[in-house]
């Protein structure tokens, strides 16, 4: 294989799993809050792409469009919130999960209905979709975009979390939420603040997604929040490190096998992916970066 | 320093009930400002569902909950401790994985929208000089004696009025449990009032001013220390005289 291919499946595998990386954050940091597996989570991915695609067919500048996409992105996630989980809050976790996959089953009909059962192409600039050549290596521009934002996010929600009061509440409410409470610190306050960022996460993952496919559809985020929730897994639920490094691995494994799958088995690449997952779960049941107290990035 | 005759905390026919099981079944109880007053009783007696139904932690029933004139039954925790009364929960319960420095920080969280936590917080390291040496370690690794330090400067980082102190002395060594009934009476000559659970009833009976014992969710007995320490009842079953 040469250097070329080489580079561009790391490149690849690094901007897929950066993608999953940010949607199992998403869904670590709402459940190492309120123990909720928010399966609605990739439907604010969706959400974030119609956003961006109405944006756009009204004249919206792409930057603009973005900015809309992500704010949409966070308004859903804490509309969600307000209206579908904290009626429920603190029932038990099947009670949780049954609710987000309502939350996400009416979510597809409504844009199934509302918008569109098909998929709406979403014009990204051809600025996005070329090659960069650097000397002799051609490597894709949106996985260059993709690994860069995705490290920003990374390296920002770090810093949120631990220089900000904020930040630092919601990593003593993933120890021990009531305490938290005699800290004078609203319970409100710190589930929202969980679900803001679990929307600004899904709504990046979202805007990488489309950016790749060109493309909205219903069902879009339907098959990325299962890679996630699957990395979360890896990972250890709940734990923020462990959903990054799970995203990352599923990235790998995924390109990998696609990569080296002979093409009749290439249809189960899927397949192989959960293998594996098992495989480490049999080890690991507590998953890779579980730790009993949660959270550290 | 003196008790005036202020009432600040008065409870009347407080229940705590889990599901079937009433772990408080109507009790009275009422502190007055600068006091300290200790609840005794033996394990499972009621005495932390009690203080974690006072700051709305534990479900609670009450015909008059009053602090400082204020109605507690309706305000959650967090404005109940912004009013001015925390609980130092039993068990320390501080964040482990985050720094001694953050710990207090979060227990300030009530002074940064205005005025300042990091004043408080310089306070707090003059009276807790070891939490001024072990600022930047995570909480979890303190021990023992050190984290209980930091769960009571944590819970002071709210200015409180009332602090509700929930067996501060557990599982701690003989000398350590002393230092920190030193810092109980420390606290109360600085005007704080306190509530203490405990279940080391000699040392609590000596810096009590008042005390309540607790059996089976119910007030088996009250009065002064002084009293309380002579009782044939206190006698037989704490002191094995
Ligand atoms: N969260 C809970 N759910 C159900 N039952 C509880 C709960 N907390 C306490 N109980 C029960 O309520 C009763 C009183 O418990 P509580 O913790 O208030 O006693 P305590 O006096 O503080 O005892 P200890 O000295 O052991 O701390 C016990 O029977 C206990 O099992
Ligand atoms: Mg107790």
């Amino acid at each position: 294989m040469s250097m070329d291919i080489f580079l561009q499946q790391l490149l690849n595998a690094l901007s897929l799993g950066g993608t999953y990386a940010l949607l199992a954050l998403g869904l670590a940091v709402v459940f190492s809050i309120i123990g909720l597996i928010n399966f609605a989570h990739g439907e604010l991915m969706t959400v974030t792409g119609y956003a961006i695609c109405f944006a756009l067919i009204w004249g919206l500048p792409f930057p603009l469009a973005v900015i809309a996409g992500l704010v949409v992105a966070i308004a859903a996630a804490l509309l969600m919130e307000r209206i579908a989980f904290r009626p429920v809050r603190g029932a038990s976790g099947t009670t949780l999960l049954l609710t987000s996959f309502a939350v996400s089953a009416i979510l597809r009909v409504l844009f199934q209905n509302i918008i569109s059962a098909r998929p709406i192409p979403v014009s990204i600039p051809s600025s996005m979709s070329g090659v960069v050549t650097i000397g002799p290596l051609h490597l894709g521009m949106i996985q260059l975009i993709s690994i860069v934002v995705t490290l920003v996010m990374l390296l920002g929600l770090n810093l949120f979390l631990h220089r900000t009061m904020a930040g630092r509440a919601m990593r003593a409410a993933s120890e021990d939420f009531a305490v938290l409470r005699l800290m004078g610190i609203r319970a409100n306050f710190v589930v929202a603040t969980a679900f803001a960022i679990s929307g600004l996460l899904a709504g990046v993952a979202g805007l990488l997604w489309v950016a790749q496919r060109g493309s909205v559809d219903p069902l879009m985020g339907a098959l990325p929040v299962l890679k996630a929730f699957i990395a979360a897994i890896i990972g250890g639920l709940g734990s923020l490190s462990g959903a990054v490094a799970g995203g990352f691995l599923l990235g790998f494994i995924e390109v990998i096998l696609q990569a080296y799958l002979p093409d009749s088995l290439l249809p189960y690449r899927d397949a192989f992916a959960i293998l594996l997952v098992i495989a480490v779960l049999l080890f690991r049941p507590q998953g890779l970066l579980a730790r009993k107290t949660l959270v550290k990035l | 320093m003196t008790t005036s005759d202020e009432i600040l905390l008065s409870i009347e026919g407080l229940t705590v009930s889990y599901g079937a099981v009433e772990a408080v079944r109507g009790i009275d109880l009422t502190v007055k400002r600068g006091e300290i007053v200790t609840l005794l009783g033996a394990n499972g007696a009621g005495k932390s569902s009690t203080l974690n139904a006072l700051v709305g932690l534990a479900p609670r029933k009450a015909r008059r909950m009053l602090f400082d004139g204020t109605d507690l039954l309706a305000l959650p925790p967090e404005t109940i401790v912004r009013r001015g009364m925390t609980l130092v929960p039993e068990g320390r319960r501080v964040f482990s994985s985050l720094t001694v420095d953050e710990n207090l920080m979060l227990g300030g969280a009530k002074h940064a929208a205005r005025g300042n936590p990091a004043a408080v917080k310089t306070n707090m390291l003059e009276l807790f000089p070891i939490l001024a040496e072990r600022l930047h370690q995570k909480a979890g690794s303190l021990s023992g004696g050190e984290q209980q330090m930091l769960a009571i400067a944590r819970a002071l980082m709210s200015s409180p009025d009332l602090l509700l102190l929930d067996e501060p002395s557990l599982g701690l060594a003989p000398q350590v449990v002393d230092r920190i009934f030193d810092l109980i009476g420390n606290l109360r000559d600085r005007g704080l009032t306190i509530l203490l659970v405990e279940q080391n009833v000699v040392q609590s009976l000596e810096i009590a001013d008042r005390g309540y014992v607790l059996a089976n969710g119910r007030v088996e007995l009250q009065g002064s220390a002084a009293d309380l320490r002579a009782s044939p009842e206190i006698q037989d079953a704490y002191l094995g005289a």
